[in-house]
């Protein structure tokens, strides 16, 4: 089928504009949007800026904004979304669907850079911030106790409590489509909440102690105010949203038990 | 955004006691290791955890016997057998050995392993793995559900961020540099400026990973271009068993991500068109869990025999991998990721359909030659200061044919070794001396992509597809003569093409073109070395089976190859002997 991507481009030596370029490609329904950008590269226009590497979303490296969604690049058929209504979101609200006149034949899909993260060249984000937020969560075993010879006995249930946010790729897209980033661009972010959640829910770990400074302040998990935004746009299926409300309660429970209050600002 | 300068400055000289090339499992352990105490940078053309390591699924072997008996000499065993004798066996031994420890300590660093009943590390069956030298499957496989290389790097990345190791993302090394058999530094391309940077270093590890991307149909990533294999080669230093790469039996169909061999283990069913059970056929122990070289042939002479799905013989006919047995719990439990991939990319799900499978080239057993200690070495000595591990080195662990998990295993294992034996060696080596025009070569090389511009010279895009076509075709699962002499002469045409190729993109900050160019000649000059080492091997074993030598012939070619490029693309090829200090080899049947 015929198509049109109709790429959002910074790439100006000059005036750093951004500007709408169109690309008609003839794809299959069943090819990725990767790979047509992979076609536009080597065949079309090699001047076009993004990330990339294992092209089946594991590795995080192509998100972007596909039709108004974050979404992997490697992980979004062409027979997904050609039907689809194009998707805005005002600033500080949720995303919505909108009917749009499609001019002529054409089916043309919207593809631009992440949202809150300076844009460098084209689709490629600067993401200094967001790993500089993923540290700033400790995100690494803080043992309870020193090993022995053999691995901690972990059980099966204790595992699953935190087995879901072990499936992050960090890849931004939650990062993106956070409407409170919007207006609030010191918020720590939903990824590096959910690498916290990882260890804070991992029996092995020394858990929320560690990692008070920054989770317990109100740019940390009180920013959140369960927009959901996250949770649908993973592309890992994490519940983000989920997982900031558990640690929440469990950071709660902990200042409570040593009759202290949280520190939300409020 | 600065226009190109046409001849590109050197920015920086940097100075470390050592430079890792790449930041997958093998550069991050080899990194934690010799940060405790030389000064240490990882350079990589990627960010942090973009890394191929991520990608890897079903396991990492290891006798732990959590719930099988199990030995780490029945490992070692496995390994050799399963590389059809072409492994070095003390480098085997050292591998299931010390793959017991590695493992433990990745879960004392936090790698979120699944379970027993009992709360120890979850294992489970891999493809020729047995207890007893080859009696019965038995599970060795630790895994953490099908992500276990995901949570390697994670694991890995974390605990390299808790010590402070120094990074230097999106750089990409483009040249070795080296003082007669010395390394003494690298230099790299850093993408956000365009500049040319010196890195000077006592030791150097390259730890780059595969270049599966020589191939139409594969599970490796854009990023997969033998970066650092290709560097060397050039340098002069031989490439090792280059003729010996790995197709995965089971690939999504035309796409060629992978399927895990997990899902086998936990109980999954190859089948053909027909609907029956080939393996019984081929390798009636081992069954679905025979070595991937193995199951490989045994799905293409199903396909040629007009027994695939579509029955008519083709060669991008396919096969079925039938888990719907194995019921919802198990699928959603253990293979998460599978099942999410087929949703996504096939629109199915495999609690109720089986998946349509091909093989799909994805592991290089052959590359960089090392000892155990991760040193690099031709045939006569071993080079100062210069370091590989992982899949871009060559111990060799692997030989003819890697066995499941052995990949996650000799990663750790030697990616540990790799940084020990450098922490030691930056000891007592003297500082590292540079030229001025240490970085000419490498500067001639980017100025003539941009020179070339304007000049009608070879399509980039075309030859990427035209290399791929003739090594998926001529170098497959099955070749011969006439076939690998056609992929020589296709790549070495190609070599020559690329002198010509040039990019449309004419600024400095992030010009991605030009690193795709240079991965794109990383990847001709490899295929040369592959198609090569592949025609002058006259004998099949492991993952080169030839259709005019269909036996394997210890008697002439139990030896590893050692091919060497000259800068006309031409290859020499010498030998060196395998270690076989401990198993004689013997048939392989399963």
């Amino acid at each position: 089928m015929k198509v049109t991507l109709r790429i959002l481009r910074n790439n100006d030596s000059t005036s750093h504009e951004s500007v709408y370029k169109d690309y008609p490609v003839e794809v299959e329904p069943t090819d990725r949007i990767l790979d047509a950008l992979q076609y536009i590269t080597w065949n079309v226009d090699g001047t076009l800026g993004y990330r990339r590497s294992c092209a089946h979303g594991v590795c995080g490296s192509d998100a972007m904004r596909i039709n108004g969604r974050e979404r992997l690049a490697c992980k979004v058929l062409f027979q997904d979304v050609v039907d689809e209504k194009r998707w805005v979101r005002e600033p500080g609200k949720k995303a919505t669907q909108v009917d749009e006149e499609n001019t002529g034949d054409d089916i043309v899909i919207a593809i631009e850079p992440l949202m809150h993260l300076p844009v460098q060249r084209d689709l490629m984000v600067n993401q200094t911030k967001f790993f500089e937020n993923f540290r700033a969560v400790k995100p690494w075993i803080v043992p309870k106790e020193e090993p022995g010879e053999k691995e901690y006995v972990q059980s099966e249930e204790e595992h699953v409590l935190f087995d879901e946010a072990t499936k992050c790729i960090n890849c931004a897209a939650c990062y993106s489509a956070c409407p409170i980033l919007d207006e609030n661009p010191d918020f720590i972010g939903p990824s590096a909440l959910v690498h916290a959640a990882r260890f804070v829910r991992d029996s092995r770990d020394k858990g929320l102690s560690e990692r008070l400074e920054a989770l317990d302040q109100p740019n940390g998990l009180w920013a959140c105010t369960n927009q959901f935004e996250c949770t649908k746009v993973c592309p890992r299926d994490i519940k983000i949203t989920k997982l900031i409300n558990l640690t929440k309660r469990e950071l709660t429970k902990y200042r409570a038990s040593r009759g202290e209050s949280v520190n939300d600002g409020k | 955004m600065r226009p190109h300068r046409g001849t590109t400055f050197i920015e920086m000289i940097y100075e470390f006691d050592a430079v890792i090339v790449g930041g997958g499992g093998a550069g991050l352990y080899a990194a934690l290791e010799a940060s405790k105490s030389a000064k240490t940078a990882v350079v990589s053309k990627l960010y942090p955890m973009r890394s191929h390591t991520g990608a890897a699924q079903g396991g990492i072997g290891a006798a732990l016997g959590n719930i099988d008996e199990d030995k780490p000499e029945w490992h070692a065993f496995d390994t050799v057998k399963g590389g059809d004798y072409l492994v070095d066996q003390n480098a085997a031994k050292i591998l299931a050995d010390e793959a017991v420890k590695a493992v433990y300590d990745l879960e004392h660093r936090g790698l979120p392993f699944s379970r027993t009943d009992k709360g120890l590390i979850s294992q489970r069956r891999f493809g020729g793995h047995t207890s007893e030298f080859g009696k019965a499957a038995v599970r060795r496989a630790c895994h953490a559900a099908d992500r276990t290389g995901h949570m390697i790097l994670q694991t890995l990345y974390q605990q390299c961020i808790k010590n402070d190791v120094e990074f230097y993302n999106e750089f990409q090394v483009v040249d070795v540099i080296m003082n007669g058999t010395t390394c003494t530094g690298v230099i790299a391309f850093e993408l956000a400026t365009g500049e040319l940077h010196i890195f000077k270093a006592k030791a150097v590890m390259f730890a780059t990973g595969g270049f599966g991307r020589m191939f139409r149909i594969t599970s490796n990533a854009h990023a997969y271009t033998g970066d650092g294999p290709a560097i060397l080669a050039r340098a002069g230093v031989p490439m090792e068993d280059m003729e010996f790469f790995q197709f995965h039996p089971t690939g999504i169909r035309s796409m060629g991500i992978l399927i895990t061999e997990g899902v086998r283990g936990e109980g999954g069913i190859l089948k053909n068109g027909k609907g029956e059970r080939f393996m019984e056929e081929y390798a009636p122990t081992l069954l679905d869990l025979a070595p991937r070289d193995m199951i490989s042939r045994a799905i293409v002479t199903e396909i040629l025999a007009g027994r695939g799905a579509r029955g008519d013989g083709k060669i991008d006919d396919y096969v079925w991998l039938d888990a719907t047995h194995l019921g919802r719990e198990t699928i959603e439990k253990k293979i998460p990721d599978i099942q999410d991939f087929c949703k996504t990319y096939l629109a199915i799900d495999p609690v109720e359909s089986a998946m349509p499978v091909q093989p799909t080239a994805h592991y290089a057993m052959g590359g960089i030659p090392t000892d155990v200690d991760g040193r690099v070495v031709n045939t006569k000595e071993a080079y100062s200061g210069l370091y590989a591990a992982g899949e871009c080195a060559c111990v060799s662990v692997h030989g003819a044919n890697r066995l499941g998990t052995n990949s996650l295993v000799d990663l750790i294992v030697y990616g540990r070794r790799a940084g020990s034996h450098i922490a030691e060696y930056v000891k007592s080596a003297s500082a590292p001396v540079v030229s001025d025009d240490a970085a000419e070569a490498a500067r001639e090389r980017i100025a003539r992509i941009h020179e070339n511009r304007g000049k009608g010279g070879g399509n980039p895009g075309e030859m990427y597809k035209r290399m791929q076509e003739t090594m998926m075709k001529n170098v497959g699962v099955y070749r011969d003569e006439e076939s690998m002499k056609l992929a020589l002469s296709d790549m070495q045409a190609m070599r020559e093409e690329f002198s010509t190729v040039s990019g449309q993109d004419e600024t400095a900050d992030f010009n991605a073109e030009i690193l795709s160019l240079l991965e794109l000649e990383n990847l001709i000059d490899l295929g040369v070395l592959t198609a090569a080492s592949a025609l002058n091997r006259k004998e099949s074993r492991g993952a080169h089976s030839r259709r005019d030598y269909p036996d394997r012939n210890d008697d002439d070619w139990l030896k590893h190859t050692m091919a060497s490029m000259d800068d006309k693309g031409s290859v020499t090829i010498d030998y060196k002997p395998v270690d076989l200090s401990i198993w004689e080899p013997k048939p392989r049947v399963y």
